[in-house]
């Protein structure tokens, strides 16, 4: 199969890959939980970056709307109701953190191996053959086949709230 | 592009965000490694919906990202009622469950 070229997709793709991935390591080895969350929202952005490579444009604005938007300002509410101080901290890992290290290489070696072999370089449909998704076809599945888990989920979405809500209250 | 591209980079974020679960000792800090998990997925699945064309993807990525707002809401809402009642939420000093 002959693929489209696509240099400037991919040398998009390296740069927010490579962000993405050396804001993810900061965020599981900072010391300093403000900057975690901080680093965490490059990788947010860099993900929302990468829809929009993929042409998945409303799900990149949701995105942005809800984690950058919504989840961060939580994440950082919750750090500052508790901690007292704001600042780096030498105690954040687990005694025995480095058994994650092998658990996560393995799990990472496991995946690589599936994927380069399942896939090998099966290439994504370029922009003149790839299929685009627009908003009104995502709201025809939503309402229509799908109808069902959407008021599941806006069900969770309520238990949530309420949930939330008599977790906090003091009495 | 590659689809593998996309693949691979979900699968890194996936693990470091498993290593951040299994070496993280502070509450929120679990709960940031574990929007790295969702994230990885929500990647994947617009990879796949852009290779097959289909909008269920899109769907199923715009669910995931309604069950994370949630799960944050109600992990933080718990975070919080512990800091309350134990002045700490440090993870393994939370053992009352430990038969």
């Amino acid at each position: 199969m002959l693929a489209e070229a696509l240099v400037a997709q991919n040398i998009a793709f390296g740069i927010i890959a490579a962000v993405m991935i050396v804001g993810a390591f900061r965020v599981v080895t900072s010391d300093n939980v403000v900057h975690a969350a901080l680093w965490l929202v490059c990788v947010l952005a860099g993900a929302a970056a990468q829809y929009l490579l993929v042409y998945a444009e409303f799900v990149a604005i949701t995105q942005i709307l809800v984690y950058v938007g919504a989840v961060m300002v939580l994440f950082l509410f919750g750090v500052m109701l508790t901690r007292a101080r704001i600042g780096s901290e030498s105690n954040l890992n687990n005694k025995n953190w480095a058994l994650g290290i092998p658990v996560a290489l393995a799990l990472f070696a496991a995946m690589a191996i599936a994927l380069v072999g399942g896939f090998k370089d099966e290439y994504l449909p370029g922009p003149s053959k790839a299929i685009r998704i627009d908003t009104q076809s995502i709201s025809d599945a939503i309402f229509k086949p799908y109808l069902l888990p959407f008021w599941a989920l806006s069900f969770v979405l309520l238990v949530a709230v309420i949930g939330a809500i008599v977790l906090a209250r003091k009495d | 592009m590659l689809i593998n591209q996309f693949l691979l980079l979900g699968a890194a974020l996936f693990c470091i965000g498993v290593y951040g679960v299994i070496a993280r000792k502070n509450a929120v800090m679990v709960l940031m490694s574990i929007e790295l998990i969702l994230n990885a997925v929500n990647l994947n699945l617009l990879a796949f919906a852009l290779r097959n064309g289909s909008p269920d993807g899109h769907v199923f990525a715009l669910y995931v990202i309604a069950i994370a707002a949630a799960e944050v809401g109600v992990g933080l809402g718990l975070v919080l009622l512990i800091f309350r009642n134990k002045r700490t939420i440090a993870l393994d000093e939370l053992s009352e469950m430990k038969g």
